[in-house]
């Protein structure tokens, strides 16, 4: 088996920036298990039915670590845990980016807002053999970049309004670095235009391009089918569920 | 261990907890975390008559302490569920009743004549759907529709026939009574009912189907006591459903009516939910020295 129900402990929680959390639990199994673009399902309160899903940004040893804002009931009362609290963690669920297809090669990795995250671990993995652009709104809303460039990622920030890296959106950036370079694949995570207009970019040039969606979620497990999306599937279309047979598609598959 | 099992129909359940159709799918996911040959039963995914790709997402929303889907039965059609799912569900050792869920009359028909060959244990008629445009719900809330229906299935196969009953109806009672007469071998309720969310700075459906159904602890009293009312109103098993989370609430509902009963949200919650109860189930009838058939119906009104 490869995915665990843990009663976690929460080795660390604090707020990055206004609403937006980096949260940190201890968990031998979900940890040794869990892949880059892989989620995580938890129980943010008492006082809610479902699970939240959460994308793992970091993995090291035993500990897990996930970076979130707050949107709604569930992520408010996950920011109100305290370290030392024990969380129910289901997890490591989904199917994450193809990384070691693409060792050895050059992947760019590619994040709009709080899509980011789940990206960090590539950077990780890929370290100076990858570039990476991300995007935000504005200087407010810039988050984790530090991280990413310290892996020894090329890693360009671009704003919304220029108030921080420079002006435009990742597109713009994309295609700037592609006058120079060109990488085999794009891993992409981010709201839904965005990866559209990376995963076209991608196709003009010929380059591979996975997506990792977002979609409202129950079981997490592929059970109970609420969490579908269209996927191209030989020559028809299929509701796959994004939980089970995503979060990550190929960008050929879903556009 | 104390033995827990109750018969239906002439079919022994080990236990009496059975998992909801459309909870489960047909059992893979869930029996990674445990064996699902430990239930009573597995209530498969709503099929029908062909491959079905279900409504647009979103499809399903939390509400409090329970959730809307609108999933508009996805399901790979019977032909396949005969071919893939089954076999592996029957490996597995799980006892296995085939939701059915037909456009036309006549579908329901085709369907329980193909399973009549196969190693399906029983076959459950869901007559109560609230997502999809046509058959579902509709045939549910009328006695003739769930008459004919019953009747129509009854001479197609002669594995046992559970109906699953609409909550979205005036009289239960009469609707359950309608399908014993028309000869059916237990009665199954409820299904979820038809409600709706809205999101207030878009004044849009938070559901892309604008409608879902209402299911989880919610739910829990309402089913109560609609399996209270089709208790009294026939002499058939049943199987209780809606809102079930713990071993108490199984037991609450046994009190009802119940001869079993099928545990369906509470899968989305937590994989383990129905394996727990399946646990604090004898725990129970271990502590107080009884048996499953002593707490159905015991219920004392005033
Ligand atoms: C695979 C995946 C990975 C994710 N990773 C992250 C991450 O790393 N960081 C982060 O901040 N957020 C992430 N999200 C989004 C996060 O799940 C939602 O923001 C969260 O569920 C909102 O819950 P809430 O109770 O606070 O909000 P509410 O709006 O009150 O939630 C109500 C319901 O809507 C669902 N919901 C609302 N928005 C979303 C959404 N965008 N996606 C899925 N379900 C939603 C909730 O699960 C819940 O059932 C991810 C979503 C998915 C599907
Ligand atoms: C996501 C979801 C899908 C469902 N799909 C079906 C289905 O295909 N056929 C059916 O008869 N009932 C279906 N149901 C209804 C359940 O089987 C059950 O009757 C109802 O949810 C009440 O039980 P619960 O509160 O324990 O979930 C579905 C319920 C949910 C939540
Ligand atoms: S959330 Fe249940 S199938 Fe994806």
């Amino acid at each position: 088996m490869d995915k665990f129900v843990d009663i976690a402990p929460i080795v660390e929680i604090r707020e990055l920036r206004d609403g937006l959390f980096l949260l940190s639990f201890e968990s031998e199994s979900i940890a040794k298990n869990a892949k880059c673009g892989q989620f995580v399902h938890i129980k943010c309160s008492e006082a809610l039915f479902l699970r939240r899903p959460i994308s793992i940004y970091n993995v090291e040893g035993a500990v897990v670590t996930v970076i979130f804002e707050v949107r709604g009931k569930g992520t408010k009362a996950l920011s109100e845990m305290s370290a030392g609290t024990l969380l129910n963690v289901l997890g490591p669920l989904g199917i994450g980016y193809s990384l070691s297809e693409y060792s050895g090669k050059k992947v760019w990795l590619i994040g709009g807002g709080i899509g980011i995250f789940p990206l960090y671990m590539a950077a990780r993995e890929y370290k100076g053999n990858s570039k990476v652009i991300l995007g935000f709104k504005s200087r407010a809303f810039v988050a984790a970049d530090k991280d990413f460039a310290f892996t020894g990622a090329e890693t360009h920030v671009v704003t919304d309004d220029g108030s921080y890296g420079s002006k435009g959106f990742v597109t713009d950036k994309f295609k700037e670095l592609l006058e120079g370079d060109k990488p085999d694949a794009v891993f992409a995570c981010g709201p839904m235009a965005m990866l559209k207009g990376v995963y076209e970019i991608c196709k003009e040039n010929g380059i591979d391009c996975e997506v990792s969606l977002e979609e409202r979620m129950g079981c997490g497990l592929g059970a109970c089918l609420c969490c579908v999306t269209p996927v191209k599937v030989a020559d028809t279309t299929e509701n796959l569920t994004v939980c089970k047979h995503g979060p990550v598609f190929k960008g050929k598959e879903v556009f | 261990m104390v033995d827990m099992s109750v018969n239906i129909a002439g079919v022994t359940l080990k236990n009496p907890v059975t998992v909801a159709s459309g909870c489960f799918a047909f059992g893979r996911e869930y029996n990674e975390f445990y064996p699902i040959s430990e239930l009573g039963a597995v209530s498969s995914k709503g099929l029908t008559y062909q491959k079905r790709l279900g409504n647009d997402a979103p499809r399903i929303t939390e509400t409090p302490m329970g959730l809307l889907n609108s999933v508009g039965l996805q399901n790979p059609g019977i032909e396949d569920f005969v071919k893939y799912e089954l076999p592996f569900m029957k490996e597995v050792g799980a006892t296995v009743i085939a939701n059915i869920a037909g456009k036309t009359v006549s579908e329901f028909a085709k369907m329980a004549e193909i399973l009549d060959e196969t190693e399906v244990d029983m076959i459950e008629l869901n007559v109560s759907c609230p997502n999809v445009a046509s058959g579902g719900m509709a045939f549910g809330v009328s006695c003739d529709a769930v008459s004919e229906i019953t009747s129509l299935v009854r001479k197609s196969t002669k594995k046992p026939v559970i109906v699953k009953l609409s909550p979205n109806v005036t009289s239960v009672a009469d609707i359950a009574r309608a399908a014993e007469s028309a000869g059916a071998d237990c009665i199954s309720l409820i299904n979820t009912l038809l409600g709706m969310r809205i999101n207030i700075n878009t004044r849009r459906p938070i559901l892309k189907n604008n409608t879902g159904g209402l299911s989880g602890p919610a739910v829990f009293p309402v089913a109560v006591r609609m399996v209270r009312d089709v208790y009294k109103a026939v002499k058939l098993p049943i199987i209780g459903m809606g809102g079930i989370t713990t071993a108490e609430d199984a037991v609450e509902m046994m009190i009802a009516g119940a001869t079993a009963v099928s545990v369906g949200s509470a899968n989305l919650a937590d994989p383990y939910a129905a394996y727990s109860i399946v646990n604090e189930l004898a725990e129970y009838f271990e502590k107080n020295n009884l048996k499953p058939s002593d707490i159905t119906g015991s219920l004392i009104e005033y």
